[in-house]
């Protein structure tokens, strides 16, 4: 019960660890010695899961980001405007019927694949989930006594949002940018394994898997050494959530 | 309860009208005008304009829409550009493998998740549960496809127990069927069951610690019973909800895992409609899959009644 308390508590230290080391490894060239072989193509496997790196993480990154900041707005004007809650939610409840992956690929046959609008797909999908968390963090705390005398003070409405329940929100909405992160490089993966993600000349994770889906029985690494990246990278951003909860959360904390 | 389920199907056909309108959208917004690419490259312009005509595409956005929404519900959703063949044709030719592998994947998950939950949350903090608890952080990490691939490889490639990819219809026998299906399921159902497992073991271990717990403990109730009579009971609701939500991640993984194991589905469909830019197969997969998730948690929210008699509507 301890190692695992430990484990999770620690999960920040060690977690950003894989993050951490590609953009030093992203300067030196492909390695001559070819760690993992080489594709089909004969490029370096290594050099390319490395490369593949920045993009899977940028591309969660970002679309992370974006879904936490646009889930944050609408979810803290949705807490506190009926009208707007209305119809917003009602919006928020048919994006959250379509599965993820439909919806990208809906987005992206739109224009065709590339990285901008791969972001823009990935990101819609997952604001609906933040929006809701937010409005309902900002539900629980709107009535509470020092947000009334905020107001009764004579503080404007933009205000006490921005300075008295914007902070509430923070711990609950880093807890979920961690997950949605981890499913949003997911996205972007199994996007680019479709074909539809991140264009094939740009080395992703996804894109080399799919590339070498022939040569599975030949050369396994080339679908092994990306996929274990992948794998080890969610597992990581995972386990930071995990860790984030346990810190702002000591309910949880203490049943473990 | 009759109020209720009124009440509830009026939002979800709010929700429904939502879907309609964005699909409905995407395709209009789609580049390339339906009735050039109809009259072809010998299409002269009074032609494209008498096919615009004839397909409403001259009338405003919003009667266009009502048009569109009436057949669609009266099960016309167009036909394919690429195929030249009605949608609902193409997809419900390919629905039995596509629906064989969903639910032969919910049922093996939900077992298992829940056993898995169970034995978690049994000896919570001990050996089992933290290495089930391990596995599920794993499952949930790891892609459909690269778990696919290295199933294949392992039991497919290397020893050659089961086939390596495609599918058998159900009517050329059971067993082939099933063998083609054991990779894929196996495949789609790991995240799943890790997801199950997961809210399983939290809402049980919830549960363990009510007063009620105690009671039955305090009466002598045995660790079975227990667990099996009164905390699964009541620990049913969330189980059954995070059921009816992940159908929602089941079919993002069937797209996946059709493509890796080369079954020829809905989701097959789907990925081919992209690089064809078939609008009207992808707009009735949307349609088809969103409906049925609402229908799905529609169902979830009236079972409640049935796992926990204390919900009342």
């Amino acid at each position: 019960m301890a190692l695992l308390t430990i484990l999770t508590l620690a999960a920040p230290l060690y977690a950003g660890d894989p993050l951490k080391m590609y953009p030093f490894k992203r300067l030196q060239p492909p390695s001559p010695e070819m760690w993992f072989g080489s594709d089909n193509l004969g490029r370096d496997v290594f050099a390319r899961t490395i490369f593949g790196a920045r993009i899977s993480l940028m591309v969660g990154l970002l679309s992370a980001a974006s879904a936490a900041v646009i889930g944050l707005l609408i979810g803290v004007v949705a807490g506190y405007s009926r009208s707007f809650d209305n119809v917003v939610m009602r919006v928020m409840d048919g994006l959250m019927s379509i599965p993820t992956i439909l919806l990208a690929i809906a987005l992206i046959s739109l224009t065709g694949p590339g990285i901008g609008i791969l972001i823009v797909a990935i990101a819609i999908p997952e604001t609906p989930a933040v929006a809701r968390l937010v409005r309902s963090v900002v539900l629980g705390v709107r009535g509470r006594p020092y947000v009334e005398a905020a107001l009764c003070g004579g503080a404007r409405l933009p205000k006490v949002l921005w300075r008295h329940i914007l902070p509430s929100t923070i711990p609950a909405l880093m807890v979920q940018a961690a997950t949605v992160c981890a499913s949003a490089i997911l996205t972007e993966a199994g996007l680019s394994f479709l074909g539809v993600g991140v264009p094939p000349e740009i080395p992703s994770w996804g894109n080399m898997i799919a590339s070498s889906r022939l040569y599975l029985a030949i050369a396994p690494m080339t679908i092994f050494a990306p996929g274990a990246c992948l794998a080890v990278t969610v597992l990581a951003v995972n386990l930071l959530g995990d860790g984030l909860r346990d810190m702002f959360d000591p309910r949880a904390k203490r049943r473990r | 309860m009759a109020i209720y389920i009124l009440r509830r199907m009026i939002s979800t056909i709010a929700v429904m009208a939502m879907v309609g309108i964005f699909v409905f959208l995407l395709l209009r917004l789609a580049p390339g005008d339906p009735a050039t690419i109809i009259a072809g490259t010998k299409g002269t312009p009074e032609m494209i304009a008498a096919i615009r005509e004839q397909l409403g595409l001259d009338q405003p956005l919003p009667v266009q829409f009502v048009r569109w929404a009436l057949s669609v519900l009266g099960g016309d959703f167009g036909v394919s550009m690429f195929f030249g063949r009605p949608v609902l044709e193409l997809i419900s030719q390919r629905l039995e493998a596509t629906i064989s592998l969903s639910i032969l994947t919910m049922a093996v998950s939900v077992t298992i998740g829940v056993s898995f939950g169970i034995l978690a949350a049994w000896r919570a903090g001990g050996l089992v549960d933290r290495i089930l608890t391990a596995f599920a952080t794993l499952g949930f990490s790891v892609p459909v496809f690269v778990v696919g691939f290295f199933l294949i490889y392992f039991f497919a490639i290397r020893t050659r127990w089961l086939p390596v990819q495609g599918y058998e219809p159900i009517e050329h026998g059971i067993g082939p069927w099933l063998v083609h299906l054991i990779l894929p399921t196996v495949t789609l159902g790991i995240p799943y069951i890790a997801f199950i497992a997961r809210v399983a073991r939290a809402s049980l271990l919830e549960v363990l610690l009510e007063d009620y717990m105690r009671t039955a403990l305090a009466k002598g109730a045995s660790s079975y019973s227990m667990l099996f009579h009164h905390a699964l009971k009541n620990a049913g609701v969330p189980i059954l909800t995070v059921i009816g939500i992940s159908f929602a991640y089941l079919i993002g993984g069937v797209v996946i895992t059709e493509t890796v194991f080369n079954i020829p589905g809905v989701g097959r469909l789907v990925v081919d409609a992209i690089n064809n830019r078939d609008y009207p197969i992808i707009q009735g997969v949307l349609i088809l899959t969103s409906g049925l998730y609402v229908l799905i948690n529609l169902a979830v929210d009236l079972s409640y009644t049935l796992v926990d008699p204390r919900i009342r509507y």
